[in-house]
């Protein structure tokens, strides 16, 4: 049981603050985080995890569930495993991290079984672990953390970083929005788990992920890497939220008159979708699952047919007009750079998780109905809080180091008006959106684009900090602006189509683009080029 | 989004106030209230965690429906998630009953 000398310690403040001291804290408190929290606690860390919402049923994994992917270690499956997807993702993937990836996936998968989550038994009487239902499994992760002795605060977005005088991470501060008060957290580690970035698109469960996360670690100082792999589309109803696209490969997809749109599909016919739903609207029905599959489907994702069953649609006779949703960078594979094998990141003291951090290692340009977003969430995690907990020790006694506050953008008095965070929000979707901007990318539309985020920024970074009522939503604002400028910027840097990142005027793979594209900068947004870390495994899968 | 509270059957327990992940309720002396429907990003995690089946997710995302509750609780809609993932006492069997391998690799 919790031994109470190993909780993070609230020390008494001034009114209207809540202030916890710790050796780790986490940010965001879906599968990366609890893990993370989990993990560092085990490694002897007193851990503090804030989630903006509510851990256990926030981010993408607690309303949508996931595929895992969990390989048995039998090397030939292994060796599949990592082949199957090294094309897709334009080889831009590290073997190693692959491997490590699914080593570590498999044991935390195992130790979800011991822990109760109930995985389904095939007939053979074998447990079959490559897939998780998101409440259930986020419930027992919360259940989990708090058993690890985790001081656990929902509903308390963090705001800003914390540094000390040499730039080393000290922790962060944030609203305590039901309370209407702020926290802070002084820690001698960070942990960035507050997964990607879905731009408001109301994709399922992923309104709470406006890349706050990159905005934070940017203003210290982090840097980003493939924030080109960012332009997932899903599909869903046209009028609900339930993106899941696996089922769609099921569907056959028309037009107003009922035509058979050519070339459209749910698995590399996307695209065909995209232009098609720019011309009008566009139909599915799922008509190619039999009765078996049908019984499958239900069981298994039981939220995909809510809109359906609540609408009157069977989705298997009758067609439904169908969208495509932005996903942004949780889909994606881009996010903050990884440069140890600890999960550290740029800046000392800060470690990052899931998809708040690059999964280039895995999945270089592509992911996607490929389960390893989950893999990476728990192995991610597992090493970010370890690493942040091994870094704490190090650090040793921190009392009284100063620390200074490194938010910028929406969180300082200034003289302008005040930041309007829906407005901003607002105009950055409008930017990211549209399929000819952000699907189908081209220099032209992209620089356009860029001229116009660019002057957003300028107006935003000058603008008064809004009430505490709106403080929050600028803050989203914010990072959704300063993602985009990351995302376009790095699309504009690679001149060639690879992975998900598709360009019209370079339509072809190129060779000379086998590199990862590096990123970062708040008022001057930079990119450079950046060597494959092993290009010995990598030409080896060719 | 979330459209309905039903007043007869909620018992004020305020699980919907802590669990929405964006924040869409607020707590009163009684029972809670959609303070911020627009909010709303139509996830039914509010439906699934509420204990009296008191509430009711519309599948529409982006805009607002009249509902009729009476109508709803007739036809046995409120509850139907939790029904469906197996967290009632009734349904515990579909807890495991995810047929997903099933379906990958298609
Ligand atoms: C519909 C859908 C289906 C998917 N299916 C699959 C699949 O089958 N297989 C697969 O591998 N992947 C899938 N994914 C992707 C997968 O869900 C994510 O990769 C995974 O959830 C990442 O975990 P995470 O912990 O990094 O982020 P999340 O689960 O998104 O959690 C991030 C957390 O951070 C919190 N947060 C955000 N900002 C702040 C802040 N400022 N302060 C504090 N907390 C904050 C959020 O509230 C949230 O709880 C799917 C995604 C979607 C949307
Ligand atoms: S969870 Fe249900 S019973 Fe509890 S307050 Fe909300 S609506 Fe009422
Ligand atoms: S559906 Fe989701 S976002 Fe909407 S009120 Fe319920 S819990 Fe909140």
């Amino acid at each position: 049981m919790t031994n109470p000398s190993s909780c993070a310690e609230r020390l008494s403040s001034s009114a209207g603050s809540v202030v916890f001291d710790a050796d780790v804290l986490v940010l965001g408190g879906g599968p990366a985080g609890t893990w993370a929290a989990i993990s560092a606690a085990e490694h002897g860390a007193r851990v503090v995890l804030a989630d903006k919402g509510f851990c256990g049923t926030s981010g993408a994994t607690a309303a949508a569930g996931t595929g895992v992917w969990y390989v048995d270690p039998a090397p030939e499956r292994r060796e599949a495993a990592m082949a199957s997807r090294e094309k897709l993702g334009g080889h831009l993937q590290d073997r190693r991290w692959m491997a490590r990836v699914l080593d570590r996936t498999y044991a935390q998968s195992n130790q979800l079984a011991d822990w109760g989550y109930p995985y389904p038994v095939d007939e053979d009487g074998k447990p079959q672990r490559n897939s998780l239902q998101g409440p259930e499994y986020m419930r027992l992760m919360r259940k989990r953390t708090k058993q690890a002795g985790v001081t656990i605060l929902d509903h308390s977005p963090a705001l800003e970083l914390l540094v000390d005088g040499s730039g080393v991470v000290a922790g962060a501060t944030g609203l305590r929005r039901q309370k209407g008060d702020r926290w802070t957290v002084n820690a001698k580690a960070v942990v960035i788990a507050t997964g990607g970035c879905a731009f408001l698109s109301k994709t399922l469960g992923s309104n709470v992920l406006t890349g706050d996360g990159y905005l934070l670690a940017a203003e210290a100082g982090a840097e980003f890497t493939s924030m080109e792999f960012s332009n997932a589309y899903a599909i869903s109803p046209a009028f609900g939220s339930v993106t899941k696209t696996l089922f769609y490969s099921w569907a056959s997809f028309t037009d107003e008159q009922g035509s058979v749109i050519p070339g459209a599909s749910s698995k590399g016919g996307r695209s065909v979708i995209a232009r098609a739903l720019r011309k009008g609207p566009v139909y599915a029905q799922l008509d190619e699952a039999d009765a078996e599959t049908q019984k499958h489907m239900r069981v298994s994702q039981p939220n995909f047919f809510l809109p359906f069953d609540r609408t009157g649609i069977d989705p298997f006779t009758q067609r439904f007009p169908i969208t495509l949703r932005l996903e942004g960078t949780v889909r994606g594979t881009g996010g903050l750079r990884i440069v140890d094998d600890s999960c550290a990141t740029t800046v000392p003291g800060l470690y990052a998780a899931g998809d708040a951090a690059t999964r280039e290692l895995i999945c270089g340009g592509f992911t996607g109905g490929g389960s390893h977003n989950a893999a990476w969430a728990m192995s991610s995690g597992y090493w970010a809080g370890q690493g942040a907990a091994g870094f704490a020790r190090q650090l040793g006694v921190t009392a009284g180091r100063q620390v200074i506050r490194r938010g910028t953008v929406g969180l300082r008095s200034r003289s302008g008006r005040p930041l309007q965070g829906d407005a901003l929000a607002q105009s950055v979707q409008g930017e990211v959106f549209p399929y000819e901007l952000n699907y189908f990318r081209e220099a032209g539309r992209l620089g356009e684009s860029l001229r116009r985020l660019d002057a957003l920024w300028s107006d935003a970074s000058v603008a008064d900090a809004p009430d505490e009522q709106g403080l929050l939503r600028a803050r989203e604002a914010a990072a959704m602006l300063a993602t985009a400028r990351w995302m376009y910027r790095s699309a504009l840097a690679r001149q060639e189509s690879r992975g998900m990142h598709r360009r019209d005027d370079y339509p072809e793979q190129d060779d000379r683009y086998r590199h990862y594209v590096s990123t970062g900068g708040l008022d001057d947004v930079w990119t450079s080029a950046r060597p494959l870390p092993s290009p010995h495994y990598a030409e080896a899968a060719e | 989004m979330i459209e309905v509270i039903d007043t007869e059957r909620c018992t004020a327990c305020d699980i919907c106030f802590n669990v929405c992940p964006t924040n869409v309720f607020d707590k009163t002396d009684r029972i809670p209230r959609i303070a911020r429907q627009s909010d709303c990003q139509t996830c039914f995690l509010c439906e699934l965690y509420c204990p009296e089946d008191a509430l009711f997710v519309s599948p529409f995302a982006d805009t607002p429906q009249q509902l009729d509750v009476a109508a709803l609780k007739e036809a046995a809609v409120l509850g139907s998630y939790r029904r469906a993932v197996g967290w009632t006492d009734e349904s515990r069997h579909l807890r495991d009953a995810d047929r997903s391998y099933r379906l990958f690799g298609h």
